[in-house]
């Protein structure tokens, strides 16, 4: 049963019945118009059930007449994008990389496509500002195992070092430690010589002895004055730059056991323009040559 | 007892016998049908013209702010070539908003904000002076419901016309009549959203597009939109918009207080109310003559001797109207007048009437207003034309080189707020002995930077220190200033940042 309503005099309208600290709520009815514009959306909502992907089923769901699909959409999206970007593409496949270089709105979107084929790709090893790690190159500096031109960084790029490719890079630094080519007390030694190219010696005398055994063993690929050989892949062991550390324990290990680290080769992985734009990329980080 | 009640007790025919020796009972159903409204059908309403002062007002307020709107997308500013040559432009697609000689950046939008805000507090201000002025002038609602009333008094006549001629079943007559209201109502409609999308891209331009079949897919439905919305909610939902729809009439009721001056009807003076034959005396009754021409110029189709109600826009058709008939029976004007709380219940009392403009209320909404535009006006006349951001690489934080040197990378953006190009040069100040180079440079180029005008360019800048200059420096982060220099008139900024190396 209804409680007594209470009518409020000015309006003549019944109230809620609620009261909030004295505010009472006044029940107006609702304008019929309203009621038809729920009907209108009720069927709105009904012929959008008709006409687009609306229910899910067991295994699949209601696609719609209209065979509207968002993952179309996105696709075409994608299809348009790519195709907005074939005048480019094009012209950077034309192009020498030098040529690219030369003009600004090339390389602005060479640049902007070898960022994002960098993330994807290369920054899993050598980091997402290219910094590296231990093992794994620095990209940003000037000091290049297998040069720093242009066509250089492509190069290496495209074969990879240690790869799977034919055509890869390829660098022996020796086992002098495992394959007993030195002994412990030379190999000592020769790290000792290692240091002092930059300034970092220990033990005077050990330096001494070092120089010759660095002389025999080792300027053959590092050069005479340890600056390195670029068409060798043999790093340069007068900077404070070190791939696999740069402490004795480090040098040592390297002498002892020898290195090969692995640069996957991308020539058949990525695209030629692709290549392209990473290797402007790599260049424009601050070290190119 | 309800007027029903009432009204068949009154009834002369009423009669306390149902049937020889059966009395009859008077009661209703709870749930008669009277009383069971659950929803309210719109009643149709026919608004009078009104003749007197705050219907011209109601015109002038109506050709100034529908001029305005519909002409100032037209108006022209020549900005050089390659920017946009329309005075007031919300150019979305470039990022700009254009008003005169001003331009907007996204990164200034606070200066819009601040203008909203400002405009908030003066409506704030208005509504508590004199109450609902925004609804019943300027609200865009009222003046495209306005023209559209006035829209169909021309092709339909004034309210009685209007009345017979809904009464009247369909012919020819009523066919045109009303078909060439709904077409006039459509046309009002195409121009207010043709009128819309022109102030978001170039007027002439765009118009041109729309005639030829060429215009951008998202004109075509702002306009579509636009247009069929100033039709169903000026031409066909009118007053229910205020009423039902608008959160304004809520928020306004809360807005004025007992001293702002709103429309009013005096009852003091008016009652008690009823009709007035020639040559009786005006003592022992009041002025109003119960003609209800109040009700009938009113556009929503209220009573305003009912008092201050929700409905009620506060127009002030009802004192023109009422105006009209107080000459007319020889008795003094301002029956319904804007007038406040206090003064009526001063009045119906006999104290003395105060008006009391300056109040804590106003006088905190004239302070805000103070404040708010001060701030926007200092924000304007400091406006540089040249932005500046430098931010340092956070990965990697240095890179060493193979001559020892250390060196950072910093992403440089440069904003030339000037129509023309301009020409810059980078340097540094406070790392003594660095060297600097711009990433894709030469030789040639070096450390000069071009910017288009109106443009922001972005550079990534290298800040090399050699080892020598390296030892000068103490601690592992060195503060140090980047300057832009402008190499035309020789302006310069300058922007701290600072340089990092490893752990000495």
């Amino acid at each position: 049963m209804r409680a007594e309503q209470e009518i409020d005099e000015v309006s003549g309208v019944a109230t809620t019945g609620h009261e909030w600290d004295g505010i009472k709520e006044l029940n107006n009815p609702l304008p019929r118009w309203w009621l038809w514009v729920l009907y209108a959306c009720i069927l709105y909502a009904v012929g959008y059930w008709v006409a687009y992907p609306a229910w899910p089923g067991v295994s699949g769901y209601s696609a719609g007449l209209l065979g509207y699909s968002q993952r179309q959409v996105v696709a075409t999206d994608v299809a348009a994008g790519k195709a907005a970007q074939g005048k480019f593409v094009a012209a950077i496949a034309g192009a020498s990389l030098e040529g690219i270089r030369k003009d600004p709105e090339l390389l602005r979107f060479a640049l902007a496509g070898g960022r994002a084929a960098f993330a994807n790709n290369c920054a899993q090893c050598h980091g997402r500002g290219a910094e590296g790690k231990p093992g794994y190159p620095n990209l940003n500096d000037d000091d290049w195992l297998w040069g720093g031109k242009l066509e250089d960084i492509l190069t290496t790029l495209t074969v990879g070092v240690h790869s799977t490719s034919q055509a890869t890079r390829f660098t022996q630094m020796p086992r002098f430690g495992l394959d007993k080519a030195l002994a412990p007390a030379q190999i000592n030694d020769a790290a000792e010589f290692v240091l002092s190219l930059s300034n970092r010696a220990t033990d005077p005398d050990a330096v001494k002895r070092g120089k010759q055994l660095f002389a025999d063993n080792c300027a053959a690929c590092h050069g005479d004055a340890g600056k390195g050989k670029q068409d060798l892949g043999a790093p340069n062991l007068t900077d404070d730059i070190w791939l696999y550390g740069a402490s004795k324990e480090a040098i040592l290990t390297s002498i002892e056991s020898g290195r090969g680290g692995v640069m996957p080769a991308w020539g058949g992985r990525l695209d030629a323009t692709t290549l392209k734009q990473l290797a402007l990329y790599v260049h424009e980080l601050g070290g190119g040559k | 007892m309800t007027a029903t009640d009432l009204a068949v007790l009154a009834s002369p025919n009423a009669s306390r016998e149902a049937a020889p020796g059966v009395a009859r009972t008077d009661v209703e159903a709870v749930n008669a049908r009277p009383r069971r409204n659950l929803y309210e059908v719109r009643k149709n309403i026919y608004p009078k013209l009104a003749f007197g002062k705050f219907r011209l007002i109601k015109w002038a307020v109506m050709a100034v702010t529908l001029g305005i709107y519909y002409v100032l997308p037209w108006l022209r500013w020549n900005r050089g070539p390659g920017l946009p040559s329309q005075a007031f432009l919300l150019d979305f697609e470039h990022q700009r908003l254009y008003f005169g000689p001003l331009e907007i950046w996204p990164q200034e939008f606070y200066l819009i904000t601040g203008l909203l805000v400002l405009s908030a507090l003066a409506l704030f201000l208005v509504t508590a002076l004199a109450g609902r002025v925004w609804c019943g002038y300027a609200c865009p609602q009222t003046v495209w419901t306005d023209l559209m009333i006035a829209v169909e008094r021309f092709w339909q006549g004034d309210r009685n016309a209007r009345i017979k001629l809904d009464a009247t079943p369909w012919n020819a007559d009523k066919v045109i009549r009303k078909g060439a209201t709904h077409v006039t109502w459509l046309l009002v409609g195409l121009a207010t959203g043709g009128a819309f999308v022109f102030y978001f891209r170039d007027a002439p331009t765009l118009a041109q597009e729309l005639w030829s079949g060429t215009a951008p897919y998202v004109a075509w439905l702002f306009l579509g939109i636009f247009a069929l919305t100033t039709y169903l909610l000026g031409g066909i939902a009118r007053e229910q918009v205020c009423t039902y729809m608008c959160p304004w009439p809520r928020i306004q009721g809360a807005m004025f207080d007992a001293d702002s001056f709103l429309v009013s009807y005096r009852p003091h003076r008016g009652e008690p109310r009823g009709p007035h034959k020639k040559g009786e005396a005006w003592d022992d009754r009041g002025d109003c003559v119960d003609c209800n021409q109040c009700v009938a110029v009113c556009p929503m189709g209220i009573d305003i001797r009912d008092g201050p109600q929700l409905e009620c826009i506060q127009c002030a058709l009802c004192i023109d109207a009422c105006n009209s008939v107080m000459s007319k029976v020889g008795r003094p004007n301002l029956l319904i007048a804007y007038d406040t709380f206090h003064k009526l219940d001063a009045a119906a009392k006999g104290t003395p009437p105060r008006t009391k403009i300056v109040r804590p209320r106003t006088a905190l909404y004239v302070g805000s207003i103070a404040v708010v535009a001060g701030l926007l006006l200092f924000a304007l006349w400091n406006r540089s034309s040249l932005d500046v951001t430098v931010q340092a690489d956070r990965n990697p934080l240095f890179v060493r080189l193979t001559d020892n040197s250390i060196r950072n990378g910093f992403t440089v953006k440069i904003l030339n707020k000037r129509q023309q190009a301009r020409r810059f040069g980078i340097g540094l100040d406070g790392l003594p002995n660095a060297t600097l180079s711009i990433a894709g440079s030469d030789q040639a180029t070096g450390l000069d930077i071009d910017v288009a005008p109106s443009t922001l360019r972005e550079v990534k800048l290298y800040v090399s220190v050699p080892p020598a200059a390296l030892r000068q420096l103490s601690g592992e982060t060195t503060a140090f200033d980047v300057l832009v220099t402008d190499l035309g008139d020789k302006t310069s900024s300058r922007h701290a940042t600072s340089f990092r190396r490893p752990t000495p």
